[in-house]
């Protein structure tokens, strides 16, 4: 029949065929447009990292240069050992590397402690304290910097790591609300049983709960590597002593010395920017997971 | 042991409390598992806050004892205190232009990156990437960036578009939208949360629409944005209080003084310097809590416009 009407020349004949193909069409279209529009933006977006390389490896001479040159020749390679010696790198790389897997320990094990309570105990007014965790992320930090630092002070604590170490151990609104919020997905089943076989609580938590969150507790550990690893201001308030500093620290106050040693910051900024980005490449599943989750659940 | 013998005493009074043996147990787990965070509200948060407001009240220097001076820091800040009225100028401004930039941009960008396209994850990454640089680097990198002479901003700008670039961050009115940008380059967390929502809106949806013979922007309009609407309320209020309380990009470029011309002295920027440069404690807590009004306030407003516009799809 569709045939009979094509040979009457009747324009589109309305047949499955000629359908499925406009749709394909207009799909490859689309996804043409979407291509278009989102190549340009990407190498937008790498452009920058680029440039931090490229001006790593530069010669005094060209980095200054006009027109300016996009790969350098010779590719200086010295700079990173001369960026190092500038500021003591080493140095703030491990002592960030410590207040980072203190915090880490202590952000893992407050939060799945806390979030262990919100989600598999049934008490009065766990909701409460849920609410009440998620309306405290909405005060700014600035509020309570001040007196903190007071009370820091007066213990003494001031000058060492335990400020920007210490209130980890105490948990925090948003890895609570991603913990529990990843516990409430564990079968009550497996709960109950185990109650029935007369575990308690801390069993519960130690040998059901635990094992079966390792990939949220990973993607905490995670974040929190993350903001203490990138963490300023913390340092900035509480580290007086020049051979305490972190990595962000040190590369400011190298700036600020050296403002126009263009190619040692970049140097400097790719040493303390690509841990983080291999880190990610190894991770990216649960970095993606854990951020999906944090706008989603709300 | 000791514990477990004064728990069961407490076991049997279960019934004075009001509630069952099991209720009370429960409840005597609940508040120990959760006892660090319990503990942590009150002691770096709840009682903070207070004596951030009883301080602010003061004249405190950590040095000297605190002087009760009632609302004199309050009255200063509004009326004589120059510094104050541009900073707070300079974080509103930031905000009003960001937050909207930054949530249509994210948003634009993610609905390209939902199209089914090979390559998604990549391009995905690609976007997310700056997000992970510390901030430190980032203010750093953007700096040489946007370099007036030698940056490759203007650089760019000049070969691509015969635009003779603006000083960027040396230039008093150029300096704000220069932060903007470089924020701009790390809307990838954003990006994410969108995406991972959008591709939650179910294809019946779409499909409907498309029977009932809707254009791509109208079901866009009636379709997607209201579907992920809750998305972009949370990101819009999460947006807004990170964009007041910016301090350490500004900070860092303007090395520590808002230089040029205070152009980018930020809100946080004058706290900061107030407490620890120059010991005014109080003043500064009198800072924190007229900016934590203003982000109460913001936050309020959205959640009251939020019923008008944000749609749950609930069941």
């Amino acid at each position: 029949m569709t045939q009979a009407a094509d040979r009457l020349g009747a324009p589109r004949a309305l047949t499955l065929r000629n359908l499925k193909k406009k749709a394909a069409i207009k799909r490859g279209l689309r996804i043409a447009f979407s291509h278009l529009l989102l190549l340009p933006l990407a190498i937008m977006f790498l452009m920058p990292f680029f440039w931090m390389v490229s001006t790593a490896l530069k010669s005094d001479r060209q980095v200054f240069a006009w027109p300016l040159v996009w790969i350098p020749s010779p590719l200086v390679w010295k700079n990173f050992p001369d960026a190092i010696a500038f500021f003591p790198f080493w140095l703030y790389l491990r002592n960030t590397a410590f207040i980072a897997s203190c915090a880490v320990i202590g952000a893992v094990t407050s939060c799945s402690l806390v979030a262990y309570s919100l989600a598999c105990v049934r008490w009065r007014g766990r909701d409460v304290l849920f609410m009440l965790a998620v309306a405290t992320l909405m005060i700014p930090y600035q509020v309570t910097m001040v007196p903190l630092f007071i009370t820091f002070s007066k213990f003494g604590w001031v000058g060492t790591y335990l400020p920007l170490i210490v209130p980890s151990f105490f948990g925090g609104a948003f890895f609570i609300f991603l913990l529990r919020q990843f516990f409430r997905t564990i079968p009550n089943d497996l709960i109950d049983a185990a109650k029935i076989d007369g575990a308690s609580h801390p069993r519960i938590y130690a040998q059901i709960v635990l094992p079966l969150a390792k990939p949220a507790l990973f993607t905490i550990a995670l974040f929190q590597f993350l903001n203490t690893w990138t963490d300023f201001t913390g340092p900035l308030i509480y580290l007086s002593d020049s051979k305490m500093y972190t990595v962000s620290l040190g590369l400011q106050f190298f700036r600020l010395q050296h403002e126009t040693m263009w190619q040692k910051l970049m140097a400097a900024s790719v040493m303390l920017t690509g841990p983080i980005v291999i880190l990610f490449f190894f991770t990216q599943r649960t970095f993606i997971q854990g951020i999906t989750m944090t706008g989603l659940k709300g | 042991m000791a514990v477990s013998s004064v728990g069961s005493s407490v076991l049997s009074r279960a019934k004075t409390f009001g509630m069952s043996k099991l209720e009370l147990k429960e409840l005597l787990w609940g508040l120990l598992f959760a006892s660090p965070w319990i503990v942590g509200l009150l002691a770096f948060t709840g009682w903070p806050i207070l004596s951030s407001l009883y301080y602010s009240f003061t004249q405190y220097s950590v040095l000297s004892a605190s002087k009760w001076v009632g609302l004199d820091n309050y009255a200063t800040m509004f009326v004589h205190d120059d510094v104050f009225r541009r900073a707070l100028y300079n974080s509103t401004y930031f905000a009003i232009i960001f937050v909207p930039v930054g949530i249509v941009s994210a948003i634009t960008v993610a609905m390209l990156l939902n199209q089914k396209i090979r390559g998604q994850p990549i391009y995905r990454t690609i976007y997310f990437l700056p997000v992970l640089v510390p901030d430190v680097a980032l203010s750093i990198l953007w700096m040489w960036l946007m370099n007036p002479q030698l940056g490759l901003v203007n650089s760019l700008l000049w070969e691509l578009f015969k635009i003779q670039g603006p000083g960027w961050i040396a230039d008093p009115d150029w300096s704000k939208s220069a932060v903007v940008l470089m924020s701009l380059w790390t809307i990838g967390r954003s990006v994410v949360i969108y995406l991972a929502s959008l591709q939650d809106v179910p294809q019946d949806l779409y499909d409907a629409a498309a029977v009932d013979g809707t254009n791509w922007w109208q079901s866009i309009r009636n379709v997607t944005l209201p579907m992920i609407s809750p998305v972009i309320f949370f990101t819009f209020i999460t947006s807004m209080i990170g964009s007041l309380q910016l301090f350490t990009v500004p900070y860092i470029m303007s090395a520590g003084d808002g230089r040029p011309a205070q152009s980018l002295m930020f809100y946080s920027m004058s706290l900061y310097r107030n407490a620890f440069i120059y010991f005014k404690m109080g003043y500064a807590c009198s800072m924190a809590w007229v900016l934590f009004v203003i982000v109460l306030i913001g936050t309020l407003l959205v959640f009251r416009s939020s019923s008008r516009w944000v749609y749950y799809a609930g069941g």
